[in-house]
């Protein structure tokens, strides 16, 4: 096969392999994919049986340890709407009211049961104000 | 102090854009005085932003709470490492780092190209000025470290406890250090682009500041590896987190950089290619630095939204459609008279490898910003965890460890395939024979894909042996010395190669403490009374009791109370004592009573390991102080108004109850095979980079070019 | 008040630092620079030549395969030795 031709094939092979990395990219990155939400927006819609991240701020005062169960409730952000967590798992040293967290689980009849290790705490704010009030 | 702090920043300002400015005068209208001009102020920022190092430093090493950056992030009680360390672990304190090292940077590659790349080097100071003068332009405007305060409080705030690890503290200068490392060539690239010299004289002028930047920039990703895991509870390092992986992404393409830079200079070919890997290289730089103080992605990091976000996003949109439009422009000039003859040469290998790191970049890239390009495309944020990261980088990875067993052994430009197919009888028989050896006498058949990479692995290590071996002998014939000697003679004389080779050896082995702590790991998470014991992989673990400490903090970070576990740990008839602690400090909030603050700040894990070649054994324990709560809330009323050394004789006595009365614990242990190999494989890696980079002796070099000299001479006069 | 005098001195000093070059009009001495490209050059070129004569002892390249790459990197260096001579005899 004449070099010219020898090269076209290797950007055409190339390219198809480019083309079947990214296709498996979109395909599996969007069937094992989470959504995120906020507790609003699980109070208002949610599938049931279908698992989420819940974002939010750990409200004051709802924390509550037996055992191995950890139970608190996540607030919005910036909101008032709140939803009940149960939790087992390892509990991230930087976890307490107030702070963000991310635990990924399913609404069961009211209550966000969380897998197990799937709590995530932000570490306190490095590059911004630190809140020094609960 | 302060003001003076300040005006060395707003000075430098200043410098730095009569630098770039009259760089590019000179440049432009031919003035080589200008062009000297502009090297000089760069030396001058380099100096005005030390000069400001400085100063804010001696402000945390004597506590000085005037300045509003001390009193936030130190404290009297922080230990003296911490204290130097704590500029960097604020916004203000990086952004400064950021701007001295790469002032400093810029100087170094300034001076040592003094003489050379005339055309070339005003425009790459002109680039380098503009990227220090961005980040002083940051403090100057957003974010001054020396602001002061004009009440003066007693008592800093303190560092975060859980930054208080050595690795921690060394980790942001390492990665920034990568980061400013890899805007030197690009600015040399951008320069070499605008004078139309596209040859390899810029890659020759920056290679060493390219290496040096990855060594650093891969040994403080690993530091934070070797944080997480011996730090945070756990027993993880790596969670391709964005902020881990935002490090990572540069750290790929710059390896594949280093890596097709060689191509150019042997072959002159994939010039485009090479301008684009850079720019992007330092790209990512920025956006690595910008994703850490966004707040755009959810993060275990993420600060939340910072005030220079904004701008680092406009930095980054000037770099990428600035550098592209160049090289569009630029595009004849960057075509190469030679092309890729056959597959069976170093420059196609080079080029693979090339093309596996690139993808391994991209789905790290579509990972980390899965939630943003979810929401754009289907109007839910959604997000992909390390599962998925995961599935899809190990079959890359494999493919790399591929590629990296076969290079070493294919020359350049062509390569005989009967010679190749000898070449390989000796490692294909240590895989074959490796293979065997694990499926009879190992598990490792339970995990197919980290067989798979245990034989490549015993495939690269091989050829690395074998390439030494050979050339040894080779030595050996032509020096007539013995074999120790036309050893260090092989490596002395061909650092870059073989100082290539050892880094392969240590990726190899890092590959190794990966592979098999991901697949073989075994972990359990267990409550224990005090005589209690629990099973984890072959070890037996007992609780033997609870300990207590005040103000004794084994790490040395500060930490009045220190509540843990004494746990034995049997092992076929051996014993280990592991000792797995929590510290606590006190909470600096108003809401938690003089005697319960103590318990109510942050806490953090000390964990317990016992490193070892062929398993780490890893506890970390999680105190439970429920039955101290109604002492402590009793304590809280009856000594609300005494002093500070009543307090803290209660405290001690509350310390003591917990440790008489021991009570149940929660524990976590792990079990993780050859995970240490992750650490030797790494400083290996950082052995072979120093090898790659050492200077070769100018004598050597000169005797030999004259001999070569004389006989080209000869050949010449023959012509 | 501290800042004021701090900014004018730390200017002064890197006025004076600058402004050398440009009042004593920097000499102009393009030779030596074009010849420490040239020298780069002449060294990677050598090193080329030998990394091939490496490869060839370890038995990668056959004996036929090394003299044509050798005779092509030399037929470069002399290129660029050329081109040194060129210069030293301006």
């Amino acid at each position: 096969m004449d070099p010219r031709r020898k090269r076209k094939l290797r950007l055409f092979v190339a390219l198809g392999a480019a083309v079947l990395l990214a296709g498996t990219l979109i395909y599996t990155s969007f069937s094992a994919s989470t959504q995120a939400k906020e507790p609003s927006d699980l109070l208002t819609a949610s599938e049931p049986g279908r698992s989420y991240e819940l974002t939010g701020k750990v409200v004051k005062d709802s924390i509550d340890k037996d055992g191995e169960r950890l139970t608190f409730r996540i607030r919005d952000r910036d909101g008032r709407e709140s939803l009940p967590v149960t939790y087992a798992g390892v509990v991230p040293d930087p976890f307490r009211e107030g702070r963000e967290v991310i635990v990924s689980g399913q609404l069961q009849a009211g209550t966000f049961v969380a897998e197990r290790d799937s709590l995530i705490t932000k570490c306190p704010s490095k590059f911004t104000k630190d809140e020094q009030s609960a | 102090m302060a003001g003076v702090g300040s005006a060395c920043l707003v000075v430098g300002l200043l410098t730095a854009v009569y630098a770039a400015a009259i760089s590019i005068y000179g440049a432009v209208a031919g003035n080589r005085a200008a062009v000297v001009s502009g090297r000089r102020a760069m030396y001058c920022v380099a100096g005005l932003a030390l000069t400001a190092t400085v100063i804010l430093q001696a402000a945390f090493l004597r506590s000085d709470f005037s300045y509003k950056l001390v009193a936030e992030g130190s404290s009297t009680d922080t230990p003296g490492f911490y204290k130097f360390t704590a500029m960097w672990a604020t916004q203000d304190g990086s952004l400064l780092l950021w701007a001295v090292l790469m002032s400093l940077f810029a100087s170094a590659v300034l001076y040592t190209t003094r003489r050379s790349l005339r055309d070339i080097a005003p425009w790459a100071t002109a680039v380098l000025a503009s990227i220090a003068g961005f980040f002083l332009l940051l403090m100057v405007g957003w974010e001054n470290p020396f602001e002061t305060l004009a009440v003066v409080p007693a008592e800093g705030v303190g560092l975060n406890p859980l930054l208080r690890h050595p690795a921690m503290m060394i980790h942001p200068p390492m990665l920034y250090t990568g980061y400013v490392g890899f805007a030197v060539p690009f600015a040399f690239a951008i320069g070499a682009l605008i004078v139309r010299q596209t040859g390899a004289d810029w890659i020759r002028a920056t290679r060493r500041f390219a290496l040096i930047a990855w060594t650093f920039l891969g040994a403080g990703i690993m530091l934070g590896a070797l944080w997480s895991y011996s730090e945070l509870g756990w027993g993880g390092y790596w969670a391709w987190d964005p902020v881990e992986n935002a490090s990572l992404m540069p750290w790929l393409i710059g390896t594949a950089f280093i890596h097709s830079i060689m191509v150019q200079e042997k072959r002159g070919m994939l010039k485009v290619w090479n301008v684009s890997l850079i720019v992007a290289t330092f790209a990512l730089s920025l956006m690595g630095t910008f994703l850490v103080r966004s707040g755009i992605l959810d993060s275990i990091h993420a600060f939340g939204a910072s005030t220079v976000g904004r701008q680092l996003l406009i930095l980054i949109g000037i770099v990428l459609i600035g550098s592209t439009a160049l090289i569009v422009s630029r595009l004849d000039d960057l075509r190469s008279k030679a092309k890729l003859d056959t597959l069976l040469s170093r420059e196609a290998f080079f080029l693979a490898n090339n093309l596996v790191l690139v993808a391994l970049c991209v789905v790290v890239f579509w990972g980390t910003f899965f939630p943003l390009i979810s929401e754009a495309l289907s109007g839910e944020e959604a997000s992909v965890g390390p599962p998925w990261f995961n599935r899809v980088t190990t079959p890359l990875a494999l493919v790399l460890v591929a590629l990296a067993a076969i290079g070493p052994v294919v020359p350049w430009r062509r390569a005989g395939r009967a010679l190749l197919l000898r070449s390989f009888r000796l490692p294909l028989t240590v895989a074959a024979v490796t293979l065997v050896a694990l499926l009879a006498f190992t598990d490792a058949a339970d995990s197919t894909l980290s067989l798979v990479m245990f034989v490549l692995i015993s495939l690269v290590l091989s050829v690395v042996f074998q390439e030494l071996w050979r050339g040894t002998r080779a030595r050996q014939t032509i020096a007539k010395v013995a074999w120790p000697r036309a050893l260090g003679q092989l490596i002395g004389r061909n650092r870059r190669r073989y100082g290539g080779y050892v880094v392969h050896s240590g990726i190899a082995l890092l590959f190794l403490g990966v592979a098999a702590s991901s697949a073989f790991q075994i972990q359990r998470d267990v409550r224990l009374s005090p005589g209690e014991s629990f099973e984890v992989g072959g070890y037996e673990i007992t609780y033997d009791r609870a300990t207590a400490e005040i103000g004794r903090d084994a790490a040395g970070t500060g930490a009045p109370i220190t509540l843990g576990a004494v746990l034995t740990a049997r092992r076929d008839g051996e014993e280990q004592v592991l000792h797995p602690s929590r510290n606590f400090y006190p909470s600096r909030s108003g809401a938690a009573g003089p005697i319960g603050r103590f318990f109510e700040g942050e806490a953090t894990s000390e964990v317990a390991v016992r490193w070892g070649l062929r398993r780490d054994l890893w506890a970390a324990v999680r105190p439970d102080i429920a039955d101290l709560e109604p002492a402590i809330r009793e304590a809280d009323s009856r000594f609300a108004d005494s002093g500070q050394d009543v307090q803290a004789v209660v405290v001690a006595a509350l310390v003591e109850r917990y440790r008489n009365n021991s009570p149940p614990a929660n524990f976590r242990a792990i079990e993780s095979p050859l995970v240490s190999w992750i650490w030797i494989g790494g400083m290996i890696v950082v052995l072979g980079a120093l090898i790659a980079v050492w200077p070769a002796p100018e004598t050597r070099l000169r005797r030999v070019t004259s001999i070569y000299a004389a006989k080209l001479g000869k050949e010449l006069s023959r012509v | 008040m501290e800042f004021a005098l701090a900014v004018v001195v730390l200017a002064g000093l890197v006025a004076v630092v600058v402004a050398l070059p440009l009042v004593r009009g920097g000499g102009d001495d393009t030779d030596p620079v074009a010849r420490a490209e040239l020298e780069a050059a002449k060294e990677a070129k050598y090193r080329e030549i030998r990394d091939a004569q490496l490869d060839h002892e370890m038995g990668k390249l056959t004996d036929e395969q090394f003299r044509a790459v050798d005779r092509e990197l030399r037929a470069e260096a002399i290129a660029i030795l050329e081109r040194v001579d060129a210069l030293d005899r301006r």
